[in-house]
């Protein structure tokens, strides 16, 4: 018996809002970044499914597709992350505001 | 039997996620993440996509992970996360919003029925071949052009990394113990 495909969409629903949820409240950079990653994981999640609701195989590759650009992501996130806070203690995005008109 | 797994997955994946937002040590919040990856990959295991899983396991709980954890040593843990919001109830508001987020997707998946033209890229249920032998089919025939670009998209990370975090601009006549962006950004400010 195998099971309805809703179940693994709400799934993914769920772990995307609580990953952008996460982005909004989290003030520390690596764990924004993390919540991100949530996000990219609800995503393939939500490609697998439809995958295998249209019996089409293009959805798996593409989620073979997005953890590559999501792991090249993460090398460069975290490269400047590193670059920016080399110097300073604190990690928290409102500390980024050299921008600031 | 699939239920039961279903559940156990879905429910430590979605536990493990509120607890990536919600830990306040980031060294916890990337074992939650591990958590969450985890079950991700039981659940494509039961939608038998199997060597998703075992990428996903590999790439994403066994390298992504691990650099999070080389950078959080590296810049130090922070525990004090300032609780004033720079927006007046900007938590508050960002909460609620998740909360009516989620209801609102769960009321649009579940009406959701997903027809349209079989792709050309073939079934994704295994028939005779397995899982790998399909993607792998699909990935070299169709998706070789995708596949070759994200090959040059990884060597330029690579390279990108390396760069953005070496030390530029270091020159040996410099004086001793002085760092060469700091005086950049003095001489800027004077």
């Amino acid at each position: 018996m195998t099971i309805d495909p809703e179940y693994y969409l709400a799934v993914g629903a769920v772990l995307f809002t609580v990953g952008a949820t996460g982005v909004l409240v989290r003030r520390n950079a690596l764990v924004m970044f993390m919540c991100v990653e949530l996000m990219l994981n609800a995503v393939n999640l939500t490609f697998v499914t439809f995958a295998r609701m249209l019996d089409d195989i293009g959805g798996q590759v593409f989620v073979f597709f997005v953890l590559v650009v999501a792991a090249a992501e993460v090398v460069v996130g975290l490269a400047i992350i590193v670059a920016i806070f080399r110097r300073r203690q604190g990690a928290t995005a409102d500390d980024l505001n050299l921008l600031k008109g | 039997m699939m239920w039961a797994v279903f559940i156990v997955a879905a429910v430590a994946a979605i536990v493990s996620a509120l607890g990536v937002v919600m830990a306040r040590n980031p060294v916890h919040s990337a074992l939650m993440l591990v958590g969450t990856l985890f079950s991700v990959a039981v659940l494509f295991v039961l939608q038998e996509a199997h060597f998703l899983a075992a990428v996903q396991v590999i790439v994403y709980a066994g390298a992504v992970v691990v650099l999070f954890l080389f950078v959080i040593m590296l810049l130090g843990v922070d525990r004090e996360e300032l609780l004033e919001d720079p927006l007046p109830g900007q938590r508050g508001i960002a909460v609620g919003a998740g909360v009516l987020a989620v209801f609102g997707l769960t009321i649009l998946i579940s009406g959701t029925v997903a027809t349209g033209q079989l792709s050309a890229r073939g079934p994704a249920i295994a028939g005779e071949e397995g899982n790998v032998e399909r993607i792998a089919e699909s990935l070299f025939t169709d998706f070789l052009w995708p596949f070759e670009i994200t090959s040059v998209l990884l060597v330029i990370a690579v390279v990108g990394g390396i760069v953005l975090v070496r030390d530029s601009g270091r020159r040996p006549d410099d004086d001793e113990g002085e760092d060469t962006g700091s005086t950049a950004v003095e001489e800027t400010n004077s």
